[in-house]
């Protein structure tokens, strides 16, 4: 097979940032391949895809796309490419079939053709029912087809997609990855950006940066391989799986450690051999059984491995023993106009529980969420921190709870620093006390060298650090994490779960939303919300027992996403 | 550059534009508005002013001086035989000027002598107190002129009778002026904000992007997106100069062809700004600002539309050459008030038609359908 495009030493270099976000970048894209850019936020991939479309200029080195330059014949190249840059590019206030002419205007599709082509998309994208509709009126995977669509208008033979998954719920993302594997049967070369790993580990070749340096270009499987015979999972656990994964954590074999629902997942060091079940305190019933590798573990292999220390929150004191449920869900109903956002959602949290609340963007968690910590006034029903009603107590409520937001919601232009002092004062920590619980944030959360950045500056990991460290600084009994790990790389996201362990085993309890399902197995419970209704409630492994079928004996806890989806909408249907 | 490309951003530009209520409220709503406010809110026309009389011997004289006051239309007129209470009222604000007649005022003025007649104006606002002063002093003089000529006798100085005649905008309305002059104003702001926001909005939501990876060159995007808001601020013009002619009853002197050539000209200029801006700052709020500040503001204060030129100091008049609102403003006051006068027309659309070729040089140097 040919190279398409073809990739040489490119550096790419933004002023006011002291690292490029490209550092000489070296590969060849083949023709009908689809190819996984991989990468955390920030690392470089949207960089990339717009260094191949010509919208920059690259610093260093060269890029060739069938023969041109894409800056230097910028026309040739991008009649030959099309791109689909985050969030879509689409006109919100057009409507589908406008959004369609426009693009097919602009790439000189018309007539018959253009008939043609757009019952074709239609009927591929199942968009064909809703063409009068405005595309702000769509739903994300809706909002994803038609970008796709507008994308296709004349058959590229290169496609761009810049992150198409993001926000949009499980099954969307399985359709949209069974359409664009359709567009390489018809030699269409795909190069498809993600955050998420097991998209990755579908692609035929991936290229995963980190820090804008490549440092993977091959065969998934490949990378896999390197792992095999070092994977294993620890079954059959008694007692808490948490402390048996924070032992396991610091051993020297091991390389990274994971929750995945009631067992405890091991990536071990080469030749290293594996801990014995009873220094990890995993109970005389646990088993260890090998397993096959995936991208992920991998990944984290050529990172240099997980977060393997202490979590500097281990050890503190037992917290919040006067209540036994932490949290009261009692039919959460909140409207928006004629919208039901969330209807009728109940449940309770108790002490020391990690309880999820797991969806695609738009099906009501954040909602739930926000009525659950007393930012939003519920429509109907109540909610109750530590036994105290939100609606008649709020202020004694929030005293015994911390928020981090989904975005950044801290002051970008204060230093760190004086965030954390910011903070401390909101919660009213005062002298000594104050001191000392910022200095022990700075040391926990290693923000010793960036504490006079503004905060705003700060590369994501460490948003999201400081973020965190101002919402327990109070130490409070009850934390809302509203996607606490969005963006942020594999080793990062384990660090926070080590700091989420360690405070949950002091007593501490955790509602998390998040949009990994694979962080939905780290939680004690988890409760789906599609559609501002909770589908299903219950531990991973119930959740996940519930999908299981003949043909897929051991559902991930996608497949059990969906299959819940599913089976709900089957009972829905009139 | 091909048509149909242009056609296309022009066609989704058009749509756009109909469906967001915002363009429409600027375009259609805030001329209306802004014409209303100068035609009937703002007005820089004399009205009745307070003054007191202090009247400390009252005579024949004195009564017949306090009844040429009374019989004009510009005085309120309140006496008194001493002047404190005045003085209390004008520091209260309640009084624009103190006339006091001392008490030989009759015999002095009878003598031939020059009346010490004291007026004290507040000089707080000084344009209020110039205009006061002025006013009384020559209400003064007739009155001298005509208590001499009632007695029979020469009036004491050689009589020169003044007629003033104002041309152009006989009514001294300045109604007449700031409502043309307010046109200056809407096309800046349909010009600059309007194109501002509206191409900062597709940075901020990536449909620049989507839109620059297609094979769209940098001047099918560039007219494609000026020539709906073109069309749009020209509508707007005909509308203002309508409202102003119809509703105000502003005259209109000159030719209606030579004045919609200086506004699309002007308008060009105004587009090329707001379209500068957005290019720069690629954010609706900053975008909003800078429109403000670059190009409102200035359009406000250096096009002579309020604040008189003339009266600034040299630097701000050599400044505001470097303002198009300016060179529209002189064409509009002329059209409307004067007519046709070629001298100010020519060097006005010359003006303008250089402004429009360097704002658009300018811009097209900055637009690259690339990212950086």
């Amino acid at each position: 097979m040919v190279a398409l495009v073809t990739i040489e030493g490119l550096t790419k270099r933004f002023p006011k940032q002291a690292e490029p976000a490209l550092r000489s970048v070296s590969t060849q894209i083949r023709s009908g391949h689809i190819v996984g850019l991989v990468g955390p936020d920030g690392s470089g991939k949207t960089t990339f895809l717009r260094l191949i479309a010509g919208l920059l200029r690259a610093d260093e080195g060269g890029i060739d796309v069938g023969g041109f330059d894409p800056v230097a014949n910028a026309k040739e190249v991008r009649a030959r490419i099309a791109y689909m840059p985050q969030r879509f590019g689409l006109y919100e206030d057009l409507s589908v079939e406008e959004n369609l002419n426009l693009y097919a205007d602009l790439r000189g599709l018309v007539g018959s053709a253009r008939k043609a082509t757009f019952e074709r998309l239609l009927d591929f994208t199942g968009l064909a029912p809703f063409t009068g509709r405005l595309a702000g009126a769509l739903s994300g995977g809706m909002k994803q087809k038609l970008g796709l669509a507008c994308a296709l208008v004349v058959t590229p033979e290169l496609l761009l997609l810049d992150e198409p998954s993001v926000g949009v719920d499980p099954i969307s993302r399985r359709e949209l990855w069974r359409m664009v594997s359709r567009l390489t049967d018809e030699g269409i070369t795909v190069v498809w950006a993600t955050a998420y790993l097991d998209e990755a580990e579908k692609c035929e070749t991936v290229l995963v940066l980190s820090e804008g340096d490549l440092i993977f270009d091959g065969r998934p499987a490949d990378l896999a391989a390197r792992v095999e015979g070092r994977v294993f999972m620890i079954e059959g656990i008694e007692g808490d799986r948490r402390y048996v994964l924070n032992k396991a954590r610091q051993h020297e074999a091991v390389m990274d450690g994971t929750i995945q629902a009631s067992d405890v997942r091991l990536l071990l060091n080469e030749n290293a051999h594996a801990p014995s079940l009873a220094s990890i305190g995993a109970g005389d019933e646990a088993r260890l059984q090998p397993v096959a590798p995936r991208f992920e573990d991998a990944f984290i292999d050529l990172i240099g491995g997980g977060f393997r220390a202490e979590s500097p929150f281990a050890g503190g004191s037992e917290r919040s023993h006067d209540i036994a449920i932490a949290v009261e869900a009692r039919g959460l109903t909140r409207m928006f106009g004629s919208f039901t956002a969330a209807s009728e959602i109940s449940f309770d949290v108790r002490r020391g529980e990690v309880f999820g609340l797991i969806g695609p963007n738009g099906a009501g968690k954040s909602t739930t969420f926000k009525m659950l910590s007393g930012l939003l006034k519920p429509t109907s029903g109540e909610a109750r921190i530590a036994g105290v009603d939100l609606r008649t107590a709020a202020s004694e409520a929030r005293a015994r709870l911390g928020y981090m937001a989904q975005k950044f919601s801290l002051y970008g232009d204060l230093s760190t620093l004086q965030n954390l002092r910011f903070f401390a004062r909101v919660y009213g920590l005062t002298g000594v006390r104050q001191r000392t619980m910022i200095a022990r944030m700075i040391e926990s959360f290693a923000l010793t060298d960036k504490l006079d950045e503004n905060s705003g500056q700060l590369p994501l990991g460490f948003k999201q650090r400081l973020s965190l460290a101002c919402a327990v600084m109070h130490e409070p009994d009850v934390l809302f994490l509203d996607e606490p790990t969005s963006g942020v790389d594999p080793r990062t996201r384990r660090e926070f779960w080590a700091h989420i362990n360690a405070m949950v085993t002091n007593g501490v309890t955790v509602i998390v939303t998040t949009h990994f399902l694979d962080e939905a197995e780290y939680c004690d419970r988890a409760a789906l919300i599609y559609r501002g209704q909770m589908i299903a409630l219950g531990t991973p492994a119930e959740l996940k027992a519930q999908a299981a079928s003949s043909t897929l004996p051991n559902p991930t806890f996608e497949d059990a996403f969906i299959a819940l989806v599913e089976e709900n909408e089957a009972v829905n249907a009139p | 550059m091909r048509f149909s490309r242009f056609a296309a951003i022009m066609r989704k530009e058009t749509r756009q534009a109909i469906r967001d209520p915002s363009t429409l409220m600027i375009a259609g709503l805030l001329p209306i508005m802004l014409i209303f406010l100068f035609g009937y809110a703002v007005s820089f026309d004399p009205r009745q002013f307070s003054v007191g009389v202090v009247v400390e011997q009252p005579t024949g004289e004195t009564e017949s001086f306090v009844a040429s006051l009374r019989n004009t239309r510009y005085f309120e007129i309140e006496t008194a035989p001493v002047r404190k209470d005045f003085e209390t009222l004008m520091a209260a604000g309640e009084l624009d000027a103190i006339i006091i007649l001392p008490q030989d005022f009759s015999a002095i003025a009878l003598r031939g002598e020059a009346a010490p007649i004291q007026i004290l104006v507040d000089g707080g606002d000084p344009n209020t107190a110039g205009l006061v002063g002025s006013y009384i002093e020559l209400l003064v003089i007739n009155w001298l002129e005509q208590e001499w000529l009632d007695r029979g006798q020469p009036p004491l100085a050689p009589l020169v009778s003044i007629e003033p005649r104002v041309w152009f905008n006989a009514e001294i309305s300045s109604r007449n002026y700031l409502v043309p002059g307010s046109v200056a104003i809407i096309l800046t702001i349909i010009g600059a904000l309007l194109t501002a926001l509206v191409v900062a909005r597709e940075w901020e939501r990536g449909t620049m992007e989507a839109l620059l990876a297609t094979p769209v060159g940098p001047l099918e995007l560039l007219l494609g997106k000026l020539v709906p808001y073109f069309v749009l601020g020209l509508g707007s013009f005909m509308l203002s100069v309508f409202v102003a002619v119809a509703f105000f009853g502003v005259p209109f002197r000159g030719s209606f062809l030579a004045l919609s050539l200086a506004a699309a000209l002007f308008m060009l200029c105004s587009l090329g700004q707001g379209l500068l801006i957005s290019t720069l700052t690629r954010n609706q709020l900053v975008a909003a600002q800078v429109a403000v500040m670059l190009a409102f503001l200035p359009a406000f204060y250096f096009s002579n539309f309020v604040f008189e030129l003339d009266s600034m100091p040299l630097a701000l008049q050599l400044f505001s050459y470097a303002i198009p609102a300016r060179f529209l403003v002189s064409t509009l006051q002329t059209q409307f008030l004067a007519g046709n006068v070629w001298a100010v027309l020519l060097p006005d659309l010359a003006a303008l038609a250089i402004f429009a070729i360097v704002i658009f040089a300018i811009c097209a140097l900055f637009t690259r359908t690339r990212l950086d």
